[in-house]
């Protein structure tokens, strides 16, 4: 099983992160802005998560931690 | 559980100022973890540009520089020889290092200082606004190219890799880019090796990494990687350039 | 120590060498091109580092590194290149960084051509680069001089944090004379802990050799410190030598090489029972303003006299605040005055003409 956190505040809302999850997992959570009013990225099924941690290589922010 | 990935040391707590999607995001975090994974945080200087990376000494928790535009190889040159052990790298954009800094890059490389540079290039000047740059591509539309870059009387792009590789005294120059996870591993396993090599003594490096800029590329940071994919690469192309003697 | 007979460019080499410079960067330029070719025989024989960089830019960013990762650094060049180095100048002062920067200046404006001038003392003095910054500025007037002030500069250098100038001119370049390397007595320096050279002593914090102030208040807080630093300096190091004014009448102020035929011209002007004395700035900054300014309390008139159109005059006519005329003599293209000329400017001076 695997954890990914996201560091909320940290993220730009940028979106490269979606595009390297090779499960589909993460899209920009609408919902809610983060602190500097960004729309941050949010994992839709964490469950599913592999730890492959290629959204947390892709991320320019170091916004994206991995567990597994 | 075990960590798989955690923000690396070598950076500090500040947070970027890049754009959200810049990729100087990604190439900082790689060269910081290439630092801290050879333990050279210690006995690393590096030396920041005039350009977007301007405040890169705030980001490298080791010792850094700033220099003046274009000349941050004539600073590692200093640096270097008053501290042959250290790890020096400079840091630099294709304003600093294709057009001001020409003349620094082309004789630190021909010297065979043993330097390493870290070459963002992504077509265009970021920090400024946008204008064309020397590897702006032929029409491409920039603040100064509005029309799109005219080969006829504003001329055509630097292939700095490749004009570097003939160089003599350059001892390992490759091209990489940053659009998708493979090329940041590739990119990374060219940054480590050019910091091996400088630690060896071998002489000059420089890793030139395709980038992107969606603000002045006016693209969103997804559709600025596909442009970079399909219209950077074929001109600029991967690969090494020079390696060894 | 025996006198040796040098060329005063290689003196002045010789004398950084001596002084535990071991860094050189330069390029060649005339009539300075014998320090750098004699750096780069000497710097390898006592284990230092000379580079012919690539152009003078490059050679003054290369002190930038490293002078900022501590290295006792300089380097060399005229008046054209000097004008190329004036940004790379202008960050060394803010970064607050050591260094020794010679000028051996040429007949200009322009490319000029190659025979001494006095033409950069506005250059030295006044900038050349851009904002608030001064330069400490050394003017020899003889080989042994420039030998001397070379081991004074680096000290004054490190002491201060700031770059230092020394002003010769393509006569202190180019002539020989004897010179006497003599042991410097070093001044009690402080270490270099601010240098950015790897960060393996972890009691000091990290160091960051910069100039870029982006917000305002720490742009003025840096200024403060430079404006602060450079009144101790001016408090302190302050250099002027008076030769026959303590009865004098008149007042020949003049730099440099230019001095020494000053004081010929005085002695003439004695011979023909005018009382004439010279003072000799050694810093041009900081200006020895206070002498200039208690001699125009006893003497009737200054004549300034100088290889250019007329630059330290400005500063001589400031310190005197119009209490006494001021007259200019000078020459321009890289002729050097006759004692005689200047005696005739004297007379004119005297005689109201």
């Amino acid at each position: 099983m695997a954890k990914l956190t996201i560091y909320e505040d940290t993220c730009k809302g940028c979106g490269l992160c979606i595009g390297a999850c090779p499960k589909n997992l993460l899209a920009i959570d609408r919902s809610h802005l983060n602190a500097k009013g960004y729309h941050p990225i949010g994992i839709e099924r964490p469950e599913d998560c592999i730890g492959c941690a290629s959204c947390a290589r892709m991320c320019p922010d170091c916004a994206l931690e991995v567990d597994r | 559980m075990a960590k798989v990935f955690q923000k690396t040391k070598m950076l500090t707590d500040v947070p970027f100022h890049y754009c959200p999607g810049c990729t100087h995001g990604i190439i900082h975090r790689l060269v910081a973890e290439c630092i801290e994974e050879m333990g050279l945080q210690d006995q690393a200087v590096g030396i920041a540009p005039v350009g977007c990376a301007v405040f890169a000494y705030n980001y490298f928790d080791c010792d850094m520089m700033e220099a003046a535009h274009g000349r941050a190889p004539a600073v590692a040159t200093g640096i270097k020889r008053a501290c042959p052990d250290d790890l020096v790298f400079t840091y630099q954009g294709d304003g600093d290092l294709a057009s001001i800094g020409t003349a620094e890059i082309v004789h630190a490389a021909a010297r065979g200082e043993k330097i390493t540079t870290i070459f963002v290039n992504n077509a265009i000047y970021g920090m400024t606004g946008g204008q064309m740059a020397p590897t702006t591509l032929v029409g491409q539309v920039t603040t100064t190219s509005p029309y799109g870059r005219n080969a006829e009387t504003q001329g055509m792009p630097v292939r700095m890799a490749e004009l570097l590789g003939t160089l003599d005294g350059a001892y390992y120059i490759e091209r990489t880019s940053v659009h998708d996870v493979p090329n940041i591993n590739k990119t990374k396993k060219a940054i480590k090796k050019a910091f091996q090599y400088q630690m060896e003594g071998k002489g000059f490096s420089m890793v030139e990494i395709l980038s992107t800029c969606p603000t002045n590329w006016g693209l969103s940071p997804v559709e600025a990687l596909k442009w970079l994919e399909e219209n950077m690469i074929p001109h600029y192309p991967l690969g090494v350039t020079k390696e060894g003697r | 120590m025996a006198k040796v007979l040098m060329k005063g460019n290689e003196a002045i080499a010789e004398a950084a060498i001596k002084a535990g410079c071991t860094h050189f960067f330069g390029y060649p330029i005339t009539p300075q091109n014998q320090i750098p070719e004699y750096m780069s025989k000497r710097m390898p024989q006592v284990g230092g580092t000379f580079i012919q960089a690539e152009s003078e830019v490059s050679a003054i960013n290369m002190v930038y590194g490293a002078a900022g990762a501590g290295a006792r650094a300089m380097t060399s060049s005229s008046s054209p290149g000097i004008s190329l180095k004036q940004e790379g100048i202008s960050y060394i002062a803010c970064a607050q960084l050591p260094c020794l920067i010679v000028n051996i200046i040429r007949s200009g404006p322009g490319l000029g051509g190659i025979l001494p001038s006095q033409g950069d003392y506005f250059q030295a003095t006044k900038g050349g680069g851009h904002g608030d910054y001064h330069l400490v500025v050394l003017a020899p007037s003889s080989v042994q001089e420039a030998a001397d002030l070379v081991a004074e500069g680096f000290d004054i250098a490190d002491q201060y944090r700031t770059p230092v100038m020394i002003l010769g001119d393509g006569m202190i370049g180019q002539m020989m004379e004897p010179v006497e390397f003599k042991e410097h007595q070093s001044r009690k320096l402080p270490e270099k802990t601010w240098a950015a050279n790897g960060w393996r002593d972890k009691s000091r914090p990290r160091n960051i050799v910069n100039s870029l102030y982006i917000e305002a208040e720490a742009m003025e807080e840096v200024n403060r410190q430079l404006q602060a630093k450079y009144a101790e300096i001016t408090k302190n190091e302050t250099r002027v030598q008076e030769i026959m004014c303590e009865d004098a009448d008149y007042i020949i102020a003049a730099f440099g090489t230019t001095a020494r035929i000053a004081k010929n011209a005085a002695l003439k002007a004695r011979e023909m029972g005018v009382k004439v004395g010279v003072i000799r700035p050694i810093t041009l900054w900081p200006f020895p303003t206070e002498t200039f300014a208690k001699a125009a309390e006893r003497v009737k008139g200054m004549l300034c006299v100088e290889m250019n159109t007329g630059q330290m005059i400005e500063d001589v006519r400031l310190s005197v605040s119009g209490k006494v005329p001021v007259e200019f003599y000078g020459t321009t293209g890289g002729f050097v005055p006759t004692p005689d000329a200047v005696v005739e400017a004297l007379m004119k001076l005297k005689e109201g003409r």
